[in-house]
């Protein structure tokens, strides 16, 4: 893929001006931290950010989504809401590409998710290289999703005054060319810089797994009755902060809510978590997985095992988001260094 | 993403269809016959399932209790428990719910034909296995010995009372009906759905077992069907979960890796076996 230099300086203009055609979104400051938000001003972007509170999966997957509109009647009449804003998630770390990733996946393969893919096909993705691990809980380089492969449009990588841009799609290439004709060819003085640059950056990364992310699955196949899962079940809280913070969970929710003149209302569908008890209760008041440690197990599985059997990719990214936002401090590196182990007697 | 085609319609939004005819099954259950807008068919196969919507109440995911052999309308045996449920129980003829499906694996029907079979329905698990056996009944020369097991708790519980009594009256099919308590009106057989095993002969190479009912008596039905030598793989259970998308998307039937709504409702025991999560 070709490669392109921007200056630092020249971002700005490049945001304001793909602002006149896209809802750019991007992270900003916010409350101490970071959030993906849409840019009110193209300078509030904080290219700088160690990670956002959130992935930028709430503008593909929102929270919660009106998935149709209806009037009572004899017959009701419903119809479907579509969204056909076009998007710019600009500046999104390897971790969330590989995410996305994986969303993407998870909607389209055997029957495509309309409202996800409607979204999700009018959005282009502007990735921004990591250079340093955002905190001591990232794990990414482990789950190899430090680097991507593909999955966005542009992708940036810090070179000090100047980003080096490559172009992941042709769409990507078409941004490039008409917001910021700024942009002039990479010689091969900026080649030799981005490769000493990135050179430098893996030896950073140094939290890790103890196994291949690819095993992870045969580990868990070995560790379904590990006392692990109750000894980590006497210290979770069972509040689903992990499922709420995660990029790759996209468990959902679909609940009516009606308006009070009792006669419209919507179809919404909201996030969910594996990790909350009501998840998998049935009307007759069955819970199919009602010991906190199963929940747990359930989730781990879900990311080491049942997401990479359907869809060939590890469900962790290993951003950390998840050991940051537990009260308790479950730390998947060291739950699943754990039952590493203990396969290994 | 590029290179994919272009989304159109929506996976969510359901098809309308109208309630022609709402009976009183039991204390809780109650029939509906529904027809499609435009007269179109549901297309299920036994055994499969739809999702129901009562538009402003919610969506629920419901067994088609009827085969797609009687066609032009179709029913769903529904038992008031939960938001959806009961607000369909407040419906009437007239009255429009969505429907969205069918989904899922049905019965194999194609791998029954010429096979004994073997039913063990209890309770409401009566209302998933009627769609297979109304076809079976349509089609009785396809099939070989039609042996019909059915529990309920009381007298006062038992579903579909009219054909079960033209099973029972039937030459063709070897009925036998059970109650976990009697009443004072009942003189039939009294006893857990398991005691009437014992009264069944069945040839197990040749039969195919085909049992619905509530978790708990899954164990004990198999362990029935195993002693007679049924082969696991000819061993049919229909499972409940809370399928809110049916498409395998939402991640609530989830039974460890298998996506009910998909894979199932409807399992071989060789199937799931392995999945600690499907029976408990």
């Amino acid at each position: 893929m070709p490669l392109w230099m921007l200056l630092k300086r020249e971002v700005s203009a490049f945001l304001e001006r793909l602002s006149a055609d896209y809802e750019v979104v991007g992270p900003v400051a916010k409350d101490g931290t970071f959030v993906f938000a849409p840019l009110r001003r193209p300078e509030d972007v904080r290219l700088d950010y160690p990670i956002t509170l959130q992935s930028p999966k709430e503008f593909l997957f929102p929270p919660e989504e009106t998935l149709l509109r209806f009037r009572l009647g004899q017959p009701p009449q419903v119809e479907a809401v579509h969204n056909d804003r076009r998007r710019i998630l600009f500046g999104v770390h390897p971790c969330d590409i590989n995410a996305t990733w994986l969303l993407d996946l998870a909607f389209s393969q055997d029957t495509l998710d309309t409202p996800y893919m409607e979204r999700r096909e009018r959005t282009l993705i502007v990735g921004l290289d990591c250079l340093h691990p955002c905190d001591e809980h990232s794990f990414c380089k482990s789950m190899g999703s430090l680097e991507v492969t593909g999955g966005y449009d542009l992708f940036l990588t810090d070179l000090g005054d100047s980003y080096a841009v490559e172009a992941g799609t042709e769409a990507g290439g078409e941004l490039l060319s008409r917001y910021a004709p700024e942009a002039r060819p990479a010689g091969e003085e900026d080649m030799a810089r981005l490769n000493r640059v990135l050179s430098e950056k893996w030896p950073r990364f140094t939290r890790k797994l103890n196994v291949e992310p690819e095993a992870l699955a045969q580990v868990l196949e070995l560790t379904y009755d590990s006392p692990l899962w109750e000894e980590l079940a006497r210290k979770c809280l069972g509040c689903g902060s992990c499922n709420l913070v995660c990029p790759t969970c996209y468990c959902f929710d679909v609940q009516d809510r009606l308006k009070l003149n009792l006669q419209e209302g919507e179809r919404l569908r909201r996030w969910d978590g594996c990790l909350l008890k009501d998840f998998t209760r049935v009307a007759s008041g069955e819970v199919f997985r009602e010991p906190r440690s199963a929940r747990l197990r359930h989730r781990f599985y879900r990311k080491g095992k049942y997401l990479y059997e359907d869809y060939g990719r590890v469900g962790c990214v290993g951003c950390g988001r998840c050991v940051r936002a537990c009260l308790v401090k479950i730390d998947p590196v060291e739950v699943f260094n754990a039952l590493e182990s203990s396969c290994r007697v | 993403m590029e290179g994919q085609k272009s989304v159109s319609g929506s996976l969510y939004l359901p098809r309308m269809a109208e309630i022609v005819q709402v009976e009183r099954l039991t204390e809780k259950e109650k029939l509906f016959t529904l027809r499609l807008e435009k007269g179109q068919a549901l297309g299920q196969h036994p055994g499969q399932f739809v999702e129901v919507s009562v538009l402003g109440v919610g969506e629920a995911p419901i067994s088609v209790s009827s085969s797609p052999t009687r066609n032009g309308t179709f029913e769903l045996c529904v038992r008031a428990v939960g938001d959806v449920t009961n607000a369909l129980h407040r419906m009437r003829p007239g009255d429009w719910v969505g429907i969205r499906g069918p989904f899922g694996h049905g019965f194999p029907v194609e791998k029954m034909r010429g096979k004994d079979l073997l039913f063990a329905a209890g309770g409401l698990g009566l209302a998933p296995l009627r769609s297979l056996i109304q076809f079976v009944l349509d089609e009785r020369e396809s099939f070989g010995r039609v042996i019909i097991l059915y529990g309920a708790r009381n007298p006062s519980e038992l579903l579909f009372t009219d054909e079960l009594a033209e099973w029972a009256q039937r030459r063709d099919v070897e009925f036998h009906l059970t109650v976990d308590r009697a009443d004072a009106t009942w003189t039939g057989h009294v006893g857990v759905i398991t005691t009437l095993f014992p009264g069944v002969a069945v040839n197990p190479r040749s039969t195919v077992a085909v049992t619905c009912g509530p978790p708990i008596m899954y164990r004990f039905v198999l362990i029935e069907l195993l002693a007679k030598g049924i082969p696991e793989n000819q061993i049919y259970l229909s499972l409940e979960r809370r399928m809110k998308c049916g498409v395998g998307k939402c991640g609530h039937c989830q039974i460890n890796g298998v996506y009910c709504c998909q894979e199932g409702p409807v399992f071989s025991y060789a199937q799931i076996k392995g999945l600690k999560e499907a029976i408990g």
